[in-house]
């Protein structure tokens, strides 16, 4: 059996997790903060991967990223970087589509963190990011641990949007999902059950981690 | 010397009401204040540190200007640094009592005088989660003291003590405020409580009076 598809999911995984991480952070924590029409429609966006279907999302940032128009065209003409068919646009793709999963918790323990932990860090004198990195990301460990892996087991299994932009190159952008669907197509099912497997023991693995991890070692002491 | 004249609308059950209040502070005084729940004391005390606006208003601080609506002037709490501390103690979870301490000074040789003072000496190593509520609440008072503040606001700061405790803490205080030139201002919902440690009193109800 062929690893690759496996290895190339865990690294889509991997990439899309740490870039979400550096994303998600500060916005998640921007949004926290008090409320305006510009929040609710950012939240909103983000949001819309959950509900909509994955082959529409695809559909869009194929027609977007097309080097044949628009932004595509750009990106391609002026720095040489095709995001239709490549891994970076799987990356891309899995970063937006993923991007609700890191958000969601974040944003929703930095909400229930007392304000008056932000108030006492400033009457100190500390700055806002001061505030930020040694108060209030340290006391949501819980939930930033549940936003990682969510985002990084959502990437695994993700199908739709992956296969519209990216399509089926092996070693390229043939992830495990798409694998499966191909051995499927293909009447192989001893080679799709193996690549399912794989992929479900990964999954049951990481998820019952985080639920032992948070119950045990991390509970919040807020709680 | 600290100046306030402020104006911030409270909400209110069916409607909202006029917190109004001006008054003037010599440096280094203690002032006790009081009043009924929900009169607004908590919200004075977080107008002063800059953790809430109203919306008129001005405050003048040794001479430097922390609020002047009309001025649009509004200094950030991180340049007031006004000691506070919360009615809920807001430790850091995350945090030991050496840490807390260390997150607002680097001064090693004041750290062991609060520890002292806040007689924590020996649980230097705990988080918030396993101290008593007394035991929280003089953190909260001794994190607030770290910053030798020139101006602590202080909202129900002994609550959660015994009276040894208290007795023994308010002393400490007396001499720290004397020693720094500090001027305090605590809420107490007791208006019996602090008599010998205040020095000059203000009352918060529907209509202020100093």
């Amino acid at each position: 059996m062929d690893l690759t598809p496996i290895w190339l999911t865990l690294k889509l995984a991997g990439i899309t997790t740490v870039l979400l991480l550096i994303i998600g952070l500060p916005v998640a924590w921007w949004l926290s903060k008090g409320r305006s029409f510009i929040k609710v429609i950012l939240e909103a966006i983000i949001t819309m991967p959950l509900v909509l279907p994955p082959s529409v999302l695809g559909f869009y940032l194929l027609l977007a990223f097309s080097p044949e128009h628009g932004v595509g065209k750009w990106l391609q003409q002026a720095f040489n970087i095709q995001f239709v068919f490549s891994f970076q646009g799987l990356a891309l793709a899995s970063v937006i589509y993923s991007m609700p999963f890191m958000m969601g918790p974040i944003k929703s323990a930095l909400q229930q963190l007392p304000v008056s932990l932000s108030q006492a860090s400033y009457s100190l004198g500390k700055s806002k990011w001061q505030t930020f990195t040694k108060v209030l990301v340290p006391n949501i460990k819980p939930s930033l641990l549940t936003a990682i892996v969510l985002t990084f087991a959502h990437t695994l299994g993700e199908f739709g949007v992956v296969l519209m932009i990216g399509g089926n190159i092996p070693g390229v952008t043939r992830v495990a999902s798409i694998a499966v669907y191909d051995s499927v197509g293909q009447m192989d099912y001893s080679t799709a059950n193996a690549y399912s497997l794989i992929l479900f023991s990964i999954t049951f693995i990481l998820v019952i981690s985080v639920f032992i991890f948070n119950k045990y070692r991390l509970k919040s002491p807020l709680e | 010397m600290i100046s306030i004249d402020i104006e911030k609308k409270l909400k209110v059950y069916q409607g909202q009401r006029l917190l109004k209040i001006a008054a003037e502070f010599p440096t280094g005084s203690i002032i006790k204040i009081h009043g009924p729940s929900g009169a607004g004391k908590t919200t004075f005390l977080k107008i002063i540190a800059g953790f809430i606006q109203p919306e008129n208003g001005k405050i003048v601080a040794d001479k430097v200007t922390w609020l002047d609506t009309s001025a649009k002037i509004i200094l950030a709490p991180q340049k007031r640094k006004a000691g506070f501390v919360f009615q809920d103690y807001a430790l850091f979870p995350n945090m030991t009592v050496q840490q807390h301490l260390e997150y607002a000074t680097k001064d090693g040789a004041w750290i062991k005088r609060l520890l002292a003072i806040g007689k924590l000496e020996t649980l230097i190593t705990h988080k918030p989660e396993h101290l008593s509520g007394g035991q929280q609440q003089r953190l909260a008072i001794l994190r607030a003291l770290a910053i030798k503040p020139k101006l602590l606001l202080m909202d129900e700061p002994f609550s959660a003590l015994d009276a040894d405790m208290k007795t023994g803490l308010i002393n400490d205080l007396r001499s720290f405020f004397k020693d720094q030139g500090t001027t305090v201002l605590i809420v107490s919902h007791n208006q019996q409580e602090l008599e010998d440690l205040a020095d000059r009193e203000l009352i918060i109800d529907t209509n202020f009076h100093e």
